[in-house]
């Protein structure tokens, strides 16, 4: 163990923990203010924010000595030993003119300025500046620039701490912004003909301290002061990014990602960063739909009527197989299994289709994204296998459907974009009844004989499952649009469990009822857990 | 004080001194060979750190004791960076070193390679020197032609290869580790220290970088022994333990209103009078010096009544100058604006900022539109003491920057302020009669009360 003093206050820190004076000074409750450093980035020591006044302890005899001038707390570790005062004259003095540089050449454009509300200059001129600004210089220019399809950059208001230039050249590894000309006049800039293009260039726009680098896609959208921010999990694949979903009166403006150290550090791809989009779609399947015969259109049911009435024809057909989608929460399949194996014990269960897109791509700095384009196979996998330990694919659903075992399915699906094609959906047309859960139409949804919507990613409460059996459970983010019941509102009535859907109250039964679930039962960390530790503690004790 | 032979400038004025045919005659080389086939690395080392030798790029750093400071038993490569990257307003000893004796500096590499157990050296020049960049070319290849440089140098198992690196004209390049990125092929923003080059540099390996001079020095320590470049100079303080006393000889580059400007070589400690008076022929036009820059115009103002001041690595320092700098010494006669001077001073700054730290970026440039704005007759008193603040908190030495530019420019900044303080408050106040006073602001009105 190594004892740190910050402002007088000892803590303790690992032996093993290599930390720089920021984070030491967080752990005691101190806030060291910084541009340049970011955890995930190398470390520049530029910005000269952070700077503060350190010493060290004398082990033996208790005598402090100080470094004769200030230090930045980013670049300077801390041992066994370091003192780091945070907030004497002189570090205050100090802070204070960093501020104040940095705005000489900042155009405060704040009324016009996305960043506003969530922007460190702003922050630190009212914790650390000076009231009276005593450059007597007028700048106003906000010359903008496109850097990429994604980003666009306000140059006048950067502060050069060069975290977004960092990011490209050690997280993404494509290298595409850079630093031009010299002194006050530098600039950020891409490369002549290689615009900032690469699918995580939207991490820079979070990056930036200040309002320099604008997301194209919120850029005048909403003011950050009006959104609310739910901790959610991103389903645009198996990685399961922790993200955190920004919303206004149920829709949605962007997605940031969420610290955890665990799946995605700070960072998310820009697939999943902008692939939101579907839940605002105007072409979503809205309300329950019921047809009586193959050549009727549908006729539009009320929820309280899907309930029963959906039960009874399914038990009317007979045979039933069921498509459980890996876009489901861990709590929605398992509540899907228990209705269908209500309806028919024999019913086949299994995992819905699984959308593949190219191969995992991992980038230089650790980061991948998937391949598989869905965030919960592994969950679903799961709970079949409490149902039916053989665990059966979507291509054997569809094999048991065609040689003729079924006379009736419920496939579920939830995916943001087309996932079957005629052919496929062809092996459904003779059922007695076909029950489909979708997003949007599809060849399938046009044979259907039961019409449903889904609900999109942040409608939903759950678990997640990602590919490394990490577990993460979220929260409603926004509900959906009028006349869409999520499905573990469906299933929940279907079960005919009493008052609102709860999923916390479903996780607690699954985890109570299986090993494989079991670390599900207390509280979930925002950072989720793992599985499968969990598992080998409780086989080893 | 007696007259000084020239030691390093001795092929001035040779004819075709910078052939390696002259340079034989004169004694060169033959150290070199005498000691690659006598002595080992550590026994150069240790003449180099008895000699005194400091450092002639402008911190003044012994140079055999950057050398320790190596790794031991490193496996290599350990790389040899030569800073001829001369961009110091005022400074051109190292252009005369490199075009009229580039084999003296070349033996001096070659010598430190051995000694550091380099055996790649990097010469970095600056873009502005077409002439060095030919005569160390061809010297270069001389050497090689002669056995001098490659493999199994003259049989001793020593091998060096010089490759000469032309920059593309930055100042900041000439420090240190801003050097080694642009020899990486990086922007030249100056490295956080520590890891210091000498453990971490070139190609993330162990490097050391010396200056040109430093390496005239190097051989001619090697040529006419320790007790030589000892018996020359200002000995160490006895009172003060931490001065190591500045020994041999030095190029001082005399410019600016004297009659004579030129390179000059002396001991070190001439006092500025001296240089001015007995080897610039004084002040020209028969006018009287106002101010003089020590060293390079980062080393800040010395007056009048401070020309008595030793010019030796503790000397400047101690009338509240930086240092000796690279002992660039510019005049500025009496007739010259002191804001003018500053003007210039940060308008050199603000340009060479390489921006990398807030407080040198923005300081730069700040305190030059502030000067901008007194020069247009808009000055205020109270623009004194903001320069003043800027020159009091930004650098290395307050710990507000990364590298010693910010020091450089803060330098002419606060000495100006502080030695000539009086020259600026009349020039302002001539030339803003009307403005020149703080007004303080208007109090805000009593809303309640004017309801």
């Amino acid at each position: 163990m190594a004892t740190v003093i910050v402002d007088g206050k000892e803590i303790e820190i690992g032996a093993d923990e290599r930390l720089n004076c920021i984070e030491a000074a967080r752990l005691a409750g101190a806030e060291i203010p910084h541009y340049c450093w970011h955890p995930g980035l190398s470390v520049v020591a530029s910005c000269r924010m952070c700077l503060v006044e350190t010493g060290t302890r004398d082990a033996a005899t208790g005598k402090i000595s100080m470094m004769p001038k200030l230090v930045p707390a980013c670049q300077t570790p801390a041992k066994d030993g370091t003192v780091i005062v945070t907030e004497s004259q002189l570090v205050k003095e100090s802070r204070a003119r960093v501020e104040e540089a940095l705005l000489i050449d900042h155009p405060i454009d704040c009324p016009i300025c996305d960043k506003a509300g969530e922007c460190l200059l702003q922050d630190y001129h009212f914790q650390h500046g000076q009231a009276e600004r005593r450059a007597d210089l007028h700048p106003f220019t906000s010359r903008r620039r496109d850097v990429g399809p994604t980003v666009t950059l306000f140059v006048d208001r950067c502060i050069m701490c060069t975290r977004c230039v960092r990011f490209t050249r050690e997280v993404s590894g494509t290298s595409e912004l850079m630093v031009t000309s010299r002194g006050a006049k530098e600039e950020i800039d891409i490369f002549p003909g290689h615009p900032l293009d690469n699918k995580l260039s939207g991490n820079v726009v979070d990056l930036c301290p200040v309002g320099a680098l604008g997301d194209k896609d919120f850029l005048y959208q909403q003011r950050v002061w009006f959104m609310k921010r739910e901790a959610n999990v991103c389903g645009g694949c198996s990685a399961g990014c922790s993200i955190h979903t920004e919303h206004n009166q149920d829709t949605v403006y962007r997605l940031k990602p969420r610290e955890n150290p665990h799946v995605n550090k700070w960072w998310i791809c820009d697939d999943g960063r902008y692939g939101w989009h579907h839940i605002h779609d105007a072409s979503r399947i809205v309300g329950a739909g019921r047809r009586a015969s193959s050549s009727t259109p549908l006729e539009s049911v009320e929820w309280a009527d899907v309930i029963t009435r959906l039960r009874a024809d399914l038990k009317a057909a007979g045979r039933l197989a069921v498509a459980v989608s890996p876009m489901l929460t861990v709590e929605e399949a398992w509540m899907l299994c228990a209705v269908a194996r209500s309806i028919d014990p024999q019913a086949l269960l299994a995992v819905g289709h699984v959308p593949q897109a190219g191969e995992d791509e991992t980038f230089p700095g650790g980061f991948t994204i998937r391949a598989e384009k869905c965030p919960n196979r592994l969950g679903v996998e799961g709970v079949i296998a409490l149902f039916d330990p053989a665990v059966r694919s979507w291509n054997d659903l569809v094999s048991h459907v065609r040689a003729g075992h079924a006379d009736a399915a419920w496939i579920t699906g939830a995916y943001p974009a087309a996932w079957i094609d005629d052919d496929t959906a062809a092996a459904f047309a003779d059922l007695k009844c076909l029950v489909v859960q979708d997003l949007f139409d599809s060849p399938l949804t046009a044979l259907a004989t039961w019409k449903l919507p889904a609900a999109g990613f942040a409608e939903r409460a759950g678990t997640w499952v990602n590919v490394a059996h990490r577990a993460q459970s979220f929260e409603q983010a926004v509900r959906p649009p009028a006349g869409i019941w999520p499905e573990g509102r469906l299933y929940w009535n279907m079960l005919g469990r009493r008052g609102l859907y709860d999923p916390t109250a479903v996780r607690r039964q699954i985890a109570d009822s299986s090993a494989s679930f079991a670390a599900l039962a207390g509280e979930i960390p925002a950072t989720g857990v793992d599985l499968r530790i969990h598992q080998l503690a409780s086989t080893t004790s | 004080m007696q007259p000084f032979t020239p030691v390093l400038l001795e092929a001035v004025g040779v004819a075709d001194g910078q052939t390696i045919a002259s340079y034989k005659s004169r004694g060169g080389y033959a150290p070199l060979e005498r000691l690659l086939a006598e002595k080992q690395p550590i026994d150069i080392v240790e003449m180099v750190k008895a000699s005194g030798l400091r450092g002639r790029g402008g911190a003044g750093f012994s140079t055999g004791l950057k050398w320790t400071f190596l790794p031991k038993d490193h496996p290599g490569p350990i790389y040899l960076c030569i800073n001829a990257d001369e961009s110091e307003p005022g400074t051109f000893n190292n252009r005369i070193l490199m075009e009229d004796d580039p084999h003296q500096v070349i033996e001096g590499i070659i010598l430190s390679a051995f000694a550091t157990r380099a055996s790649t050296a990097y010469i970095y020049l600056r873009y502005e020197y077409p002439q060095s960049w030919n005569r160390l070319q061809t010297a270069i290849d001389e050497a090689y032609a002669a056995g001098y440089l490659g493999k199994n140098i003259r049989g001793s198992g020593f091998s060096l290869d010089i490759y000469l690196h032309r920059g593309a004209a930055a100042y900041i390049c000439g420090e240190e580790t801003g050097l080694i990125e642009s020899l990486e092929g990086k922007r030249a923003w100056p490295r956080i220290k520590p890891p210091f080059p000498a453990i971490e540099g070139l190609f993330r390996k162990p490097t050391v970088v010396n200056n040109i001079e430093t390496m005239a020095c190097v051989a001619q320590i090697a040529r006419r022994g320790v007790d030589w470049f000892r018996s020359i100079g200002v000995p160490a303080d006895p009172n003060n333990p931490r001065d190591p006393g500045s020994y041999g000889p030095k190029l001082y580059c005399l410019s600016g209103h004297v009659e004579r400007p030129g390179c000059y070589e002396t001991p070190l400690g001439i006092t500025a009078r001296q240089l001015i008076n007995e080897y610039g022929g004084g002040v020209w036009k028969g006018r009287r010096a106002k101010a003089v820059i020590p060293g390079g115009i980062s080393m800040g103002l010395m007056t009048e009544a401070e020309l008595d001041t030793p010019l030796d690595f503790a000397g400047p320092g101690k009338v509240g100058c930086l240092g000796l700098g690279t002992a660039a010494v510019v005049v500025i006669d009496e007739t010259v604006s002191i804001v003018d001077f500053l003007h210039n001073s940060c308008r050199f700054f603000a340009h060479e900022s390489c921006g990398q730290c807030t407080p040198c970026r923005e300081g730069t440039s700040w305190s030059l539109r502030m000067l901008e704005r007194i020069k247009a007759g808009k000055g205020r008193l109270r623009d004194l003491d903001l320069l003043a603040e800027i020159g009091n908190t930004m650098g290395m030495m307050p710990g507000s920057t990364i590298c010693g530019l910010a020091d450089g420019a803060a330098w002419p900044i606060k000495n100006a302020i502080k030695k000539f303080r009086g020259e600026f408050e009349d020039y302002i106040k001539r030339t803003n009669p009307q403005g020149w006073m703080v007004t303080d602001p208007v109090p805000a009105l009593q809303i309640v009360g004017s309801h």
